[in-house]
């Protein structure tokens, strides 16, 4: 069976957990830099970025998920999209600098203006109830970027390779087709290796 | 279609912030140092509950002056407190765009038999509770998070232990309960039905329950999560200790690794002394902040 971690730093990590065994895989919550060997793929929770920045930092969690990352895929939600984007308005750094992408923290307001919407999810489905709290949104995407879905012209969701990345937020939901479409692409990805 | 303030939004920011810290502040320079040390919201507010309670008189919501100031300041969500029942103090908070409004008994209550309907606001409600009977109430009335009352101020961990531990036994026990068991237990605790039924069905509350009131270390902050708490908000406990910088890191820190006993040892050491602390007994009822709501 497949093995997913859910980084545990801070977040919806219960949700995600419950998702990707929903989605047929095995779900390992991760603390502990250690905790990522022998998994098959990772996805980054939503939370609050700053947070889980301080506290990747603190547990030098840093070089081993970019390492991780190398020819394992990654799903990163909400603040997980923003740790995997290269570049952050109005900031000088970014994170994890995965996806070839610009993102804009808070890009739709604060909570007030949090809404539900439906989308379409390219290769996933239409009639997706996409849950944006206090979402970020993706700005601007490189060649390599496939844009997997909008929202009134601002793009939600994106694919790169064996990256994945939505602004809102899939685990709220009892509708897991985004992540079946993870747990295939990590199927892949593991088939490649194999 | 697009809907703001449903109850998965509202809910749902409250899930985002599970495994972390809110700090209550009281102007832009703490505000800042709660987010550079990992904290997942900050509560801004004219005073701690420690200098509420020594200053006494009418508690209100904080001047906008100090809610703007900390608003600007951070990207991380600013929470803020309304009196209980006080329909106006929350508006002008939504309208301010504070992006959660704790119903607080911290602050004088304005209503001493309602509490706000919570689910007529856009903006989310985090409220107390000491029972099951009090977190149903407040859910019903569209709470999207809990916390419990704990006796804020007094840098003294008992009342939360005693409230988080009330409240996950009886969620135990209605789990455990047969469904025609329900109405009566829902009578007893003064919970409404429908809730107790969600509850039972789901295996736990519907929303996110924080530990709140009188968290003043680290260890204090881990024993909170280990009771089952999904999150913890300390109060005075930080910008009252002698180092609130280091004090805020380790507080942070203990909460993600509460199990960590080695690590919480190691945060733990030097970190100056805590705020002084309140024998509970020594409190008349009147002065006792968690007797307020209803």
């Amino acid at each position: 069976m497949l093995k997913i971690g859910v980084l545990a730093l801070q977040g919806a990590v219960r949700e995600h957990v419950a998702a990707i065994e929903a989605s047929g895989a095995e779900a390992v919550a991760v603390k502990r830099v250690d905790e990522l060997a022998n998994l098959d793929g990772l996805v980054m929770p939503g939370g609050e970025s700053t947070a889980m920045r301080r506290l990747i930092d603190k547990y030098h969690f840093l070089e081993p998920l970019k390492k991780f990352a190398q020819n394992k895929p990654v799903f990163g939600t909400c603040a997980g999209l923003i740790l995997m984007a290269k570049r952050i308005q109005g900031q000088d750094s970014a994170h994890l600098e995965l996806i070839d992408m610009t993102v804009e923290r808070n890009a739709f307001g604060r909570q007030v203006d949090s809404f539900e919407a439906d989308l379409m999810i390219h290769g996933v489905g239409e009639d997706y109830t996409g849950v944006f709290i206090r979402a970020p949104f993706i700005v601007e995407v490189g060649p390599e970027v496939e844009i997997l879905s909008k929202h009134n012209d601002r793009i939600v969701a994106a694919k790169q390779g064996h990256f994945l990345c939505a602004a809102f937020h899939p685990e709220l939901t009892d509708d897991y087709r985004l992540h079946q479409y993870f747990v295939k692409m990590v199927q892949s990805a593991k088939e490649v290796v194999a | 279609m697009l809907k703001t303030g449903t109850e998965r939004v509202k809910r749902g920011m409250a899930e985002m912030q599970k495994g972390g810290v809110i700090m209550d502040v009281v102007n832009a320079e703490q505000a800042r140092i709660a987010e550079a040390a990992g904290a997942v919201a900050v509560m801004a507010l004219e005073r701690v509950p420690s200098d509420i309670r020594a200053a006494g008189g009418v508690a209100r919501m904080a001047d906008p002056t100090i809610t703007e100031e900390v608003l600007n300041a951070v990207s991380i969500p600013v929470m803020a407190k309304a009196r209980i029942g006080h329909i106006v103090e929350a508006r002008v908070l939504e309208a301010m765009g504070v992006d959660y409004i704790d119903e607080s008994e911290v602050l004088t209550p304005a209503d001493e038999v309602f509490h706000l309907l919570k689910s007529d606001y856009t903006v989310p409600f985090v409220c107390g509770a000491r029972d099951l009977g009090e977190a149903s109430r407040r859910i019903a009335e569209g709470a999207s998070m809990l916390r419990t009352k704990g006796e804020p101020g007094t840098g003294n961990i008992v009342e939360a232990v005693r409230h988080m531990r009330m409240i996950q036994g009886q969620i135990r026990k209605v789990v455990a309960m047969s469904e025609d068991e329900l109405m009566t237990e829902a009578k007893n605790l003064g919970a409404p039905f429908e809730v107790l039924l969600q509850i039972k069905k789901a295996g736990k509350l519907p929303v996110v329950n924080f530990a709140a009131g009188g968290i003043a270390t680290p260890a204090d902050a881990a024993l909170m999560m280990e009771l089952g708490a999904d999150g913890v908000f300390v109060g005075s406990g930080i910008f009252k200790s002698e180092n609130p910088e280091k004090f805020a890191r380790a507080i942070v820190e203990a909460t993600t690794h509460y199990q960590d006993y080695k690590l919480i040892a190691e945060l733990s050491k030097g970190l100056g002394t805590a705020m002084k602390g309140i024998d509970i007994s020594t409190l008349a009822h009147g002065e006792r902040m968690q007797e307020r709501g209803w």
